[in-house]
């Protein structure tokens, strides 16, 4: 009979304690903080400065959500992941959110339950050689010696790019990035694959850059984006319109600078509902009506993070390229709001 | 508990009562034991209970289906041949023989790494015995992961690259007449290549190390019934090379060597050992010896100085004393804590991943476990064939141990 109390007491305690676990948001709230995944350190995406500060593509989301939900786009614990932890650290519930080059996949969608709630980056999976190679085409690798970012989709892009073209190759499996280009550099690998983004952002890091050459294959599709844990759609939607915001913002010239007065100034409704000066956007995501407006004034809109940290005036120098927003060509698309 | 005799029938005073179980000494174990078991089944069944209901309240199960569908990634070293097209399970498969292989000659190597050490370690000679502590000392009380780091980037850093071996000049050059090759990505030596009449040359390897054995069988004999010592060494070594030369000549060279050439980016041919396996291996096997050195001088040192004397009075030269007098009998203190140190090889080797040597962790609990997003099971997966692979050292060395130990008659 005891026995049967001291189990349903613990059912009891088990049940509050999963539902409690859903409500993210409160939890972020509750916190004062939110903690989000990041990598241990890819220039440009996501790396801490001199100060310690993390900076990065990567990190200006998780600042915009914070800003958002907590009003201070500091106050934000990361969490730097490696490819293998990531998932855990997400399921597990030891990160609210992850923003980490994660390539949006059916089957972490579906089979490892997570919900992708955008696209940040289109990227796609490249390849870099020593220029002393003389390697112009990834068709040409055959026999190579390959270094990979382990428990990537690089991996299996990898097994079947060499596949599909007929070529051997020998994979060296490795931890994180910076692991896999200590061993580049060192030539214990002629190859280094992953996303174009990840290596001109480790190419420009190297001491001489003009050494090293990306091949000009893309072998597959990465659309990278942040996540959260499936079950709490309240919270995965205010991850989603954060992000929306930004490329929104974007789209129409609100700024870091101009985003305090331009709800004010501006005679475009789809501005004034973004901005909380109209409609209750805000009050439908459970926040207050200038979430939007906090989000864009940390690091900026869309273009503007996208310059700060990887665009052409940084040593990454990546293009805009399918980056672009929708109405210069590229893909970067928000659903509008209202 | 079975020593614990039923009080007698006859007496009326002994009849069962419940406070018994408290009060009387011969039950009261026997509950305390009793609740202890239930707690540990309880904690147990609420720890697994709460696994399942929370995996439940997110939407997944277990399942071991993800073992047989394809695995999509490549594997480097290939005991069996493996495509990415392969299953899981059989990646699995190759990841624990990779374990085994790596384990199996750590373990050869620290033994003999420790054993000379060990011995060193007690020389009478100032400078061998300090450099041999020296070595103890450093590699004992350093981590085996930065050891592994350390060897390897050595490893990668000192050598030259394969295209260093290239050109009309080159950087580096090949090693015994072109035959050996040590490059950053590993060693390339040449392979047998076996012809047709290869197996009478086989036959011959077998037949003389039978006969080295029949030879030391009978040199023993000589020794302890006629006390005549025979010479075994430079006949055993005859043994061991001479016929099967003869019969490689005689057959007209069934037995060819295939030579390791540079094609494209790598050496190709002939037989390779990687530079993760290398360092790894390496690793395991000096940090290892360091604390299988300390067992070793506590074997010696338990052995008493009498035995050495005693010895040394009947004019044995003091490797004898040592091979034939003291390590017999040091052996019974050193094999209990050596079978430690075999387990700690076999699960230190887990941190192979950290030089990109493809392990059982490497496989099954990296690369599967990320991709197919199992990890309970994945990782009770390995947490099992670590424990068949640890239970099994321990079963094998324990039938060693029995057959080495003192035995009373």
């Amino acid at each position: 009979m005891k026995k049967s109390v001291f189990f349903g007491a613990l059912t009891v305690a088990g049940l509050m304690a999963g539902a409690s676990a859903a409500a993210t948001l409160d939890d972020v709230k509750a916190r004062g903080s939110l903690n989000c995944g990041v990598t241990t350190g890819v220039p440009g995406f996501a790396e801490p400065d001199a100060d310690g500060v993390w900076k990065g593509f990567d990190v200006a989301v998780c600042r915009a959500v914070a800003a958002a939900v907590l009003g201070d786009g500091s106050a934000v614990t990361f969490v730097p992941t490696t490819g293998k932890t990531r998932f855990t650290a997400l399921a597990s519930g030891e990160i609210d959110m992850l923003a980490r080059n994660t390539t949006w996949t059916f089957s972490r969608d579906v089979d490892l339950k997570f919900e992708f709630v955008g696209v940040n980056y289109y990227d796609g999976q490249g390849f870099m050689v020593p220029a002393e190679l003389g390697v112009s085409s990834a068709t040409e690798l055959d026999g190579a010696t390959v270094c990979i970012q382990t428990g990537t989709t690089t991996e299996l892009n990898l097994a079947d790019f060499f596949r599909s073209n007929g070529m051997s190759y020998e994979p060296v499996p490795i931890e994180t990035g910076a692991e896999a280009v200590q061993q580049f550099t060192a030539g214990a690998c002629d190859v280094y694959t992953t996303d174009r983004s990840a290596l001109a952002a480790q190419r420009a890091n190297f001491d001489t850059p003009s050494d090293y050459v990306v091949l000009p294959e893309i072998v597959s599709k990465e659309p990278l984006g942040p996540l959260v844990r499936h079950g709490d759609n309240e919270w995965g939607d205010i991850v989603r319109w954060t992000l929306n915001a930004l490329i929104t913002a974007e789209e129409l010239g609100v700024t870091a600078a101009n985003a305090g007065d331009i709800a004010g100034s501006s005679n475009n409704p789809e501005v004034k509902r973004l901005l909380g000066a109209e409609g209750s956007l805000g009050e439908m995501l459970g926040l207050d009506a200038e979430w939007a407006k906090r989000a864009i004034m940390v690091e900026g809109n869309y273009g503007e993070v996208f310059e700060n940290n990887i665009g052409e005036g940084t040593q990454i120098a990546l293009p805009r390229g399918v980056n672009a927003k929708w109405t210069d060509g590229g893909l970067i698309y928000s659903p509008p709001f209202r | 508990m079975t020593t614990i005799t039923e009080p007698s029938g006859s007496d009326s005073t002994g009849a069962f009562k419940l406070s018994m179980l408290l009060n009387d000494t011969r039950y009261r174990a026997l509950t305390f034991q009793f609740i202890a078991l239930v707690a540990i089944i309880a904690a147990m069944a609420f720890i697994g209970g709460n696994l399942v209901r929370n995996l439940a309240e997110a939407g997944l199960n277990i399942s071991y289906d993800f073992l047989g569908t394809q695995a999509g990634y490549d594997i480097n070293q290939q005991p069996i041949p493996f495509e990415s097209t392969d299953t899981h399970g059989r990646a699995a498969i190759v990841g624990l023989m990779n374990t085994l292989i790596v384990a199996f000659l750590a373990c050869v190597s620290a033994t003999v790494i420790g054993v000379i050490a060990g011995v060193l370690r007690l020389s009478p000679n100032w400078l061998v015995r300090k450099i041999m502590s020296f070595y103890v000392e450093i590699f004992r009380n350093v981590p085996v992961l930065i050891w592994i780091l350390i060897i390897f980037s050595v490893l990668i850093n000192a050598t030259p690259s394969p295209r260093d071996f290239r050109g009309e000049n080159p950087a580096a050059s090949m090693w015994f007449f072109d035959s050996f090759a040590i490059t950053n990505r590993g060693m390339y030596m040449p392979k047998p290549e076996f012809g047709p009449g290869a197996w009478f040359v086989v036959l011959a390897f077998v037949a003389s190390i039978i006969g080295i054995f029949a030879l030391r069988r009978y040199a023993r004999n000589e020794l302890f019934d006629k006390g005549r010592v025979v010479p075994i060494l430079w006949p055993s070594v005859a043994l061991f090379f001479v016929p099967v030369i003869l019969v490689q000549l005689i057959m007209g060279s069934p037995i060819s060597l295939e030579y390791p050439a540079l094609k494209g980016f790598n050496f190709q041919g002939g037989m390779g050992l990687r530079g993760s396996l290398i360092a790894l291996w390496f690793a395991l096997a000096i940090y290892t010896g360091a604390f299988i050195a300390e067992n070793v001088r506590a074997g010696i040192l338990a052995v008493s100085k009498g035995q050495t004397e005693a010895a040394g009075a009947l004019g044995m030269r003091p490797g004898r004393i040592m091979s034939l007098v003291v390590l017999p009998q040091a052996l019974r203190v050193i094999i209990p804590p050596l079978i430690s140190q075999y387990l700690n090889i076999t699960k230190n080797s887990s941190l192979a991943i950290a030089v990109g040597y493809m392990d059982l962790t490497g496989t099954l609990g990296g690369i599967t476990l990320l991709q197919t997003g199992r990890a309970i099971e994945a990782v009770l997966m390995l947490m099992m064939f670590y424990l068949i692979i640890s239970l099994g050292i321990s079963f094998f060395m324990n039938i060693y141990n029995n057959a080495m130990k003192l035995k009373e008659r």
